[in-house]
């Protein structure tokens, strides 16, 4: 049967709700033979950011899981925005990773264009007006921090788009864990290496606490003259030495007896498949 | 008929959380649960509002400022979805402020009203959004305009809004009065906010005042252990 012709029809403007429509459609046929979907590998995550006396600490954990699976044990989730801004991505892995280099991508250009170093609270704006655009369905939630003209800033993002301009900033999973210990012993303007540990310290409560998040923890320092990237800064989960081998050698066995039996075959039938490599 | 077996492999984020590393509170909407007010009072308004934004039962943020600058001398009090409101003051303050630009001239609390409103009716079956616009201008003075979820614009002397406001339908029928002081207006929302926080979950932290006059804003916050008490036991 030949293809119909069908006059393409110009785009409606806005986002097209199409494939979300075909979700739930597949997810109703595989329920039906008993099938689940696929789950989209989510980061479990713990992500923090703290603000200190000089800039901003940004930690994460390195773990990415597909349901209850680990799929990848060191990830990473503190993601590059432009030379004095970076950014932690919790939630789906593909959204945070995608959605981080589309603004690291247009700062940059942005940057260029106005001859300025870029500023936090311009990627603030461009995150937030590009997840509210796609109303949730992009699922990042966002640990933005960075340093710039103004001083040092930190912004939690969320999926439908609304931000917090905080001094201290949890997200994913573990955040419950991490926000905990933050709450105990944040201090305003506190030094480097006390900052330091502060955020290993609220990253190791999410590991440890929550199933979502493990492995190890990277830091990212951002100060106005600095920039550390520290991966992995605590190797918390490093994978033990095996102490023994149950590889036994060749004569541990003794052999008492051999005797050798031949198989006589005899060829029946010979064919040959030639392989297509047209 | 696509067979249920083969996945491809571009599958969009599922919406229900079947993962359970990931609990259901991370995939909820943020939203200001919130206890908002505005009153007028001659020479200008006061204004006042909780601190807490919820995801689920997680409180994300327990120093939220819900009242958001519009202009110079207008403010928004923000209820409903932290996403849509916050998008909707952004784009209101861009049109507020290009308007004012194009006068030349400080511009009135109703134009600023009128585009929340303009903007919360056309997209009323996609917004969550109950805002209060409040300000003063040199036309009418202070004036308090509710913009309520559905879209709706009124003026009124006194509003409330937010999930806390329905505790204090009660109190403030009783105590407020016309033509009150400032600092007796900035009294009642105190204790107004308070009596609301300490009732809804949804609301709570510290209260922030404001009051918009002639002569600019004042930015007034009331921490948690400075709150006035109302409780019998």
């Amino acid at each position: 049967k030949m293809a119909t012709l069908a006059v393409r029809q110009s785009p409606v403007g806005g986002f097209s709700f199409e494939n979300c429509k075909r979700n739930a459609v597949l997810e109703g046929e595989a329920n039906k033979v008993g099938y689940s979907l696929p789950a989209a590998r989510k980061t479990g995550t713990t992500i923090c950011g703290v603000v200190f006396k000089d800039g901003v600490i940004l930690g994460a954990d390195t773990r990415a899981t597909e349901g209850m699976i680990v799929a990848d044990k060191n990830c990473s989730k503190i993601h590059y925005i432009s030379p004095n801004i970076y950014c932690c991505g919790a939630g789906t892995a593909a959204d945070t990773e995608m959605t981080t280099q589309i603004i690291s991508s247009n700062l940059e250009l942005h940057a260029l264009s106005t001859g300025r170093v870029p500023r936090v609270a311009t990627a603030n704006r461009m995150l937030k007006q590009m997840l509210f655009r796609y109303q949730g369905y992009i699922g990042a939630a966002l640990v933005l921090g960075g340093v710039d003209c103004n001083g040092p800033h930190l912004y939690s993002i969320y999926p439908h788009g609304s931000t917090d301009k905080l001094p201290y900033v949890t997200m994913g999973s573990g955040s419950l864990a991490a926000m905990a210990v933050f709450e105990d012993r944040y201090k305003p303007d506190m030094e480097e290496e006390d900052a330091k540990r502060l955020v290993r310290d609220a990253i190791a409560a999410g590991i440890f606490n929550d199933l979502g998040s493990g492995s190890n923890i990277d830091l990212c320092v951002i100060t106005k003259g600095k920039l550390d990237y520290i991966r992995p800064h605590d190797e918390a989960n490093k994978k033990g030495v095996r102490t023994g081998d149950y590889k036994y050698k060749r004569g541990t066995t003794s052999v008492l007896t051999k005797s050798v039996t031949a198989l006589n075959l005899e060829v029946v039938e010979e064919t040959v498949l030639t392989m297509d490599t047209s | 008929k696509m067979a249920a077996a083969t996945m491809s492999p571009y599958f969009g984020q599922q919406m229900s959380s079947k993962n359970d590393l990931v609990p259901a509170w991370t995939s909820q909407e943020v939203s200001t649960g919130t206890t908002i007010m505005a009153l007028e009072y001659d020479g200008g308004v006061v204004i006042g509002a909780d601190s807490r934004t919820t995801t689920g039962a997680y409180i994300a943020n327990r120093v939220t400022d819900k009242l958001t600058p519009i202009h110079d001398r207008i403010f928004c009090c923000r209820s409903g979805s932290a996403a849509d409101t916050q998008a909707i003051a952004d784009v209101v303050t861009y049109q507020l402020g290009f308007h004012s630009i194009e006068l030349d001239e400080p511009p009135l609390v109703e134009t600023a009203a009128n585009l929340f409103r303009a903007s919360c009716y056309r997209y009323r079956e996609e917004l969550t959004a109950g805002i209060l616009v409040a300000g003063w201008d040199r036309r009418k003075g202070g004036q308090v305009y509710c913009v309520p979820i559905g879209g709706m614009l009124v003026r009124q002397p006194v509003s409330v809004g937010g999930s806390g406001s329905s505790y204090i339908y009660g109190f403030m029928d009783s105590n407020y009065k016309p033509n009150m002081t400032k600092d007796q207006c900035l009294e009642l929302t105190a204790a107004a906010v308070s009596l609301a926080m300490e009732r809804d979950g949804s609301s709570g932290g510290v209260v922030r005042l404001a009051s918009i006059s002639k002569d600019g804003v004042e930015r007034r916050v009331i921490l948690g252990n400075q709150l006035p008490k109302y409780s019998t036991h």
